[in-house]
């Protein structure tokens, strides 16, 4: 009864496959983004934009990225933060050495030098597959950052190879408060998801969902395979890539390559599974999880009587349930908390009913 | 050239330490198709136990059989707690858990034992060894005599007796295994408790050469190439790929490391094994699967 | 189930967390304590902030300062940058109205990653030993604090004693000197200032990259090996420095000619190597040791009260301990002075900051404070954010350091040009214009 179906028709093929194809879908997402644009940046404070909000946002596109390749076209990839650290210090590249070029330009350059970096470690894709594949990834996420490292032009021959963000200004205006960095980084976070979402329902994403149920039977219905995985690569690369830019840019203001290390790239391949492999939606879900779960664990442990848990062993409980729960979820919900949600709604349906 | 031969053997016995602890994945994959990333976590665990017991004033043998207990039961948590749950999943989503697994293990190891480093003298001594004017080192062949006996233990194992031959039934076909009356629990419950055996060597090897802390667990990423090159499923295999890749990374940090800057010894390994695996998609010796639509 | 248990702690978390932490503050003066106890480097977080802490409790435990007790609170970072910069929104504002002082992150990356919101904030970010080497000119980072030793004065020191072990500077012409460094920006910060003393001195260079974490270091010591340098300078980090010492050990490299950098000259570094890190010498601004007053004082009246930080009684007075101490020491004191201009009460970090900058301890101070020997004589101002540059060496023998020599200094004159030229890159790229120095009181 909440949440009704009945009474709402298609008359035209366009209507049928909108994207949200149900009023209440996209009233919600109408006032969602009314939410996060407008009463957000009004209610927040410096704590909740710096802290949660824009990490939350970054990392639910960098989890878009990884999902595009690995939820969507089936390649497990431990290289996600390696494509990031591209995106970072190709934007910041751009900035330097083209000035005046727009930050949203650079932002978008950025991504396709990742998409780029990502495209050329992919190539093996065709012929090496499953675990195998991952030793590909795991080249580029050791080769990045040494390059990186070592040539400092990218890090413009500062000495210890930090870079900082450059001014964000767009369209003349500042965004460098809190709030500005957050309302930037939502900006461009919901203007890729809208793409993402469009393109996974497109050609290419129905390929990319042929090829990762399997790959051979794709193929011999005549879907291109090395087409299909470099795309994703390169796609997946192309988003990680902004996402890369965002987190030095919009959230931390300054990046060194040892930023993105592989624990990143473990960080955001649990974001996926937690969040749910192959759904838009769970990025968000998951990044949510990852970065409001720690704060809760310290918060609640600091109402217990002083002494009782002291910080360093607080962490490690933490990390035993942190894996706990990966765990869990595979067991239990391989499908992340995106299929929750999907059952929260199919039960709004038939409410108050139970079947 | 004596250089060239001193970096070569240098190498080798660098690369045997890797194999210690491919052997660990070889055993677990093979048996139960799990690409165990935990096996560093183990590592860990085996060593901080060990050595944590043995600050405790607990001698040396005693210590050693107490930290084997606790790796295997251990091993029959992970069994009954992570493996049977998620039984006939795809091989991803086992690679996955064993991540959550080393998250586990590493949070427990140092809630337990607290994060100090520790030193681990195993009564080596590390003196450099000249033979013929080539230098050689003594705790590394050391490990590399532990090593070959490891290996040769293992092998009885497999090939001798009962619960090998099982065991290599599992690895061939589990179903048809199970269809003999074959117990793949236990099959994997113990072979996870082996592969927590030579964790604990592994760990004792590596802790006296690192240091006891948490760095161990990141032993891993040197193995995970030897895996790729010798292939998932033969310890030969991952004898092999060690050596290719001590000795290649070791050649390349001298040789080729000046022309680009030095310090390529984390990546390097990893392109080789991507060379090799354009030639070899399943490894040197690894078993190439037959696709089926 | 299992979704309705989770849904319904997470509102419990959300709810709760606007409201924890609990002290009475009002009229205190707050640290706030970005700490490490967990992770790869957790040795050094638990000794550092394990001296931090007691030292804050020492001085609580003797009044306070003029009377204002101090009080803090932790958050842990793992040393993992942006949970640095969570921990860092999160306690910026103070504790319950007490007012922070200053934030002591001991880690490169989180100093690096809120340095720029501490100028905003007006809220100094010390990095005591280590942190961004131009920000040693005050004009363009008024809220950074690289006390003691930036990490250019560090290498410029160990040359000057490689010098004096030679028998003068003019003895290092003709030296073959290799530098292994650790793989990240901080290994390789100082390769460019080694590369111009060495063309000053003449003497030979050979830097050496040890990829993190540097568990394997076979081909880099064959190298060395080859090279034959008279001496090895190890600018390692965790791991790395027990297998270097181990190393050296293998290719029969003798360890009393390598001199471990700052980070490199720690109990945790040298013991795991056991016998091979016999001889090993290394540089340190905070020696170890109990006997300095200050560190019996915190005995009596902290540790022996049952009250002290650290979880191992043992690592009491071990290097990561007293640099905590120090790290203790100099923020006290810089409150203190601020006191002096701004009254005895809980100050702003604004006002901190000016303390900061006018902390001076001579020997007489020093003494008085039961550190002489324990913490060098130190003299900032707005234009020198770093104060001391000098180092002493120490030698491991196997179970503990002992000092081989008094304080030697950098050539500080030499190395004010590169800094202010690398600040002043910075404050072109960012808009900043520097402060006029003169005209500070």
């Amino acid at each position: 009864m909440l949440y009704r179906e009945a009474g709402q028709f298609s008359s035209h093929y366009a209507e049928d496959r909108r994207i949200f194809r149900l009023r209440q879908d996209r009233l919600g997402l109408v006032f969602l983004l009314v939410f996060a644009f407008i009463l957000i940046p009004w209610l927040g404070n410096d704590y909740w934009f710096s802290a949660i909000l824009i990490p939350f946002l970054v990392l639910s596109l960098a989890g878009l990225g990884l999902n595009l390749l690995t939820g969507y076209a089936g390649q497990l990839s431990l290289g996600s933060a390696a494509f990031m650290a591209v995106g970072a210090f190709a934007t910041y590249n751009f900035e330097l050495r083209l000035p005046g070029l727009p930050l949203l330009v650079s932002f978008v350059l950025g991504g396709l030098v990742a998409a780029l970096v990502a495209l050329v470690f992919g190539l093996p894709s065709l012929r090496i597959k499953g675990f195998y594949l991952i030793v590909s990834t795991l080249a580029a996420q050791f080769f990045v950052p040494w390059a990186l490292t070592k040539f400092s032009w990218f890090s413009n021959d500062s000495a210890s190879g930090v870079i900082s963000a450059p001014k964000l200004e767009v369209l003349g205006i500042s965004f460098d408060t809190p709030a500005g960095r957050y309302l930037l980084t939502l900006t461009v976070v919901v203007a890729l998801f809208g793409l993402a979402h469009n393109l996974v329902r497109s050609e290419l994403g129905r390929h990319w969902m042929a090829v990762r149920d399997m790959d051979t039977a794709a193929a011999v219905i005549g879907i291109p395979l090395f087409k299909t995985k470099l795309l994703a690569f390169a796609i997946s690369g192309f988003f990680l890539g902004i996402a890369g830019a965002l987190w030095a840019f919009t959230y931390l203001g300054t990046v060194e390559p040892q930023g993105f290390d592989l624990n990143r790239s473990f960080q955001i391949l649990f974001i996926i599974i937690i969040g749910g492999l192959g759904s838009i939606l769970g990025n968000f879900l998951g990044a949510a999880f990852m970065v409001l779960f720690p704060l809760l664990l310290s918060n609640l442990a600091s109402l217990l009587p002083q002494g009782l848990i002291d910080a360093g062993q607080l962490e490690h409980l933490q990390k035993i349930i942190f894996g706990a729960l990966i765990i869990i979820f595979l067991i239990k919900e391989p499908e992340g908390l995106a299929r929750l949600w999907q059952r929260l709604r199919a039960q709004a349906r038939i409410w108050p009913l139970r079947h | 050239m004596d250089f060239f031969f001193e970096v070569l053997i240098g190498g080798l016995l660098a690369g045997v330490m890797y194999s210690l602890i491919a052997i660990g994945f070889v055993l677990i994959y093979k048996a139960s198709g799990v690409f165990n990333f935990a096996q560093g976590a183990m590592v860990l665990f085996a060593a901080l136990t060990f050595v944590s017991l043995l600050e405790r004033g607990v001698p040396f043998l005693l210590a050693f059989l107490v930290t084997l207990a606790a790796m295997i039961l251990l091993a029959l948590l992970i069994e009954r707690a992570v493996l049977r749950p998620l039984v006939n999943r795809s091989p991803i989503t086992l690679f996955m858990a064993t991540l959550g697994l080393s998250y586990m293990i590493e949070g427990f190891a140092q809630m337990l034992w607290g994060t100090q480093v520790h030193g681990l003298d195993l009564g080596v001594s590390d003196e450099p060894l000249e033979v013929g004017g080539l230098l050689l080192s003594r705790f590394d062949l050391f490990a590399a005599a532990t090593a070959a006996v490891l290996v040769a233990v293992l092998s009885v194992l497999f090939n001798k007796t009962r619960m090998g031959l099982s065991l290599r039934a599992v690895a061939d076909d589990p179903l048809a295994a199970l269809s003999l009356g074959i117990r793949l629990q236990r099959i994997w419950a113990v072979v996870w408790a082996v592969a927590g055996f030579v964790g604990l060597v592994a760990g004792l090897l590596w802790g006296a050469r690192l240091g006891v802390q948490f760095s161990l667990s990141l032993v891993v990423l040197k193995a995970l190439p030897v895996l790729i090159i010798g292939g998932f499923t033969s310890i030969g295999g991952a004898i092999v790929g060690g050596l290719i890749v001590g000795a290649a990374e070791k050649l390349a940090e001298v040789y080729l490391g000046p022309l680009v800057g030095g310090g390529i010894e984390n990546w390097f390994p990893y392109g080789l094994a991507l060379l090799f695996l354009l030639v070899r998609p399943a490894g040197l010796f690894g078993e190439r699967a037959i696709e089926r639509v | 189930m299992f979704q309705r248990s989770f849904a319904s702690s997470l509102v419990l978390a959300l709810t709760l967390g606007s409201a924890t932490l609990n002290a009475q503050a009002e009229g205190e003066q707050y640290f706030p304590l970005q700490s490490y106890r967990v992770g790869p480097y957790a040795a050094g977080g638990t000794g550092f902030f394990g001296g931090f802490i007691d030292y804050l409790k020492y001085v609580n435990a003797k009044g306070g300062v003029n009377g204002v007790k101090l009080t803090w609170s932790e958050c842990e970072t793992e040393y993992v940058v942006e949970k640095g910069v969570e921990c860092y929104e999160r306690l910026k504002g103070g504790l319950k109205g007490a007012p922070a002082a200053a934030t002591n992150p001991l880690s490169v990356g989180i100093a690096y990653a809120t340095l720029e919101r501490s100028t905003a904030d007006k809220l100094p970010l010390i990095t005591i030993n280590h942190g961004r080497t131009d920000s040693t000119d005050g004009s363009v980072f008024p809220y950074a604090f690289p006390l003691q030793l930036n990490p250019y004065s560090e290498v410029s020191a160990i040359i000057n004693y490689i010098g004096q072990q030679a028998g003068g500077l003019s003895k290092l012409k003709g030296l073959n000197i290799v530098t292994l460094y650790h793989g990240s920006p901080y290994g390789k910060e100082t390769n460019e200032v080694l590369k111009t003393l060495a063309a000053q001195y003449g003497f030979t260079l050979t830097l050496l990259e040890v990829p993190h974490p540097g568990n394997e270091q076979q081909s880099q010591w064959l190298n060395i090996r080859r090279e034959k340098p008279d001496w090895v300078i190890l600018r390692g980090w965790g791991v790395m420095n027990p297998v270097a010492l181990k190393t050296a050990q293998k290719v029969g490299f003798p360890v009393n000619r390598i001199i471990g950098n700052i980070w490199s000259n720690s109990e945790e570094d040298a013991a795991p190597a056991g016998a091979a890190a016999k001889g090993f010498i290394s540089i340190t601004t905070h020696p170890s040791g109990t006997d300095f007053p200050v560190l019996q004082g915190i005995k009596k009246e902290v540790i022996d009260q049952g009250q002290g930080d650290l979880a191992d009684p043992k690592r009491f007075g071990t290097v990561y301990y007293n640099l905590g101490v120090v790290n203790g020491i100099l923020n006290v004191e810089a409150v203190r002075i601020a006191q002096e201009k701004f009254g005895q009460q809980p100050l702003t970090g604004e006002q901190v900051r000016w303390g900061f900058e006018h902390l001076k301890l001579d020997d007489v101070r020093l003494t008085a404070l039961g550190a002489k020997g324990l913490v060098q004589p130190l003299q900032l101002s707005c234009a020198d954010h770093e104060g001391g540059g000098a180092v002493r060496f120490q030698q491991w023998d196997g179970k503990q350091w002992n000092l081989i020599s008094d304080w030697v200094q950098a050539d500080r004159a030499l190395l004010r040009p590169i800094i202010e030229a690398s600040s002043h890159k910075y404050a072109q790229e960012k808009g900043i214009t520097p402060r006029d120095c003169s005209k500070e009181d």
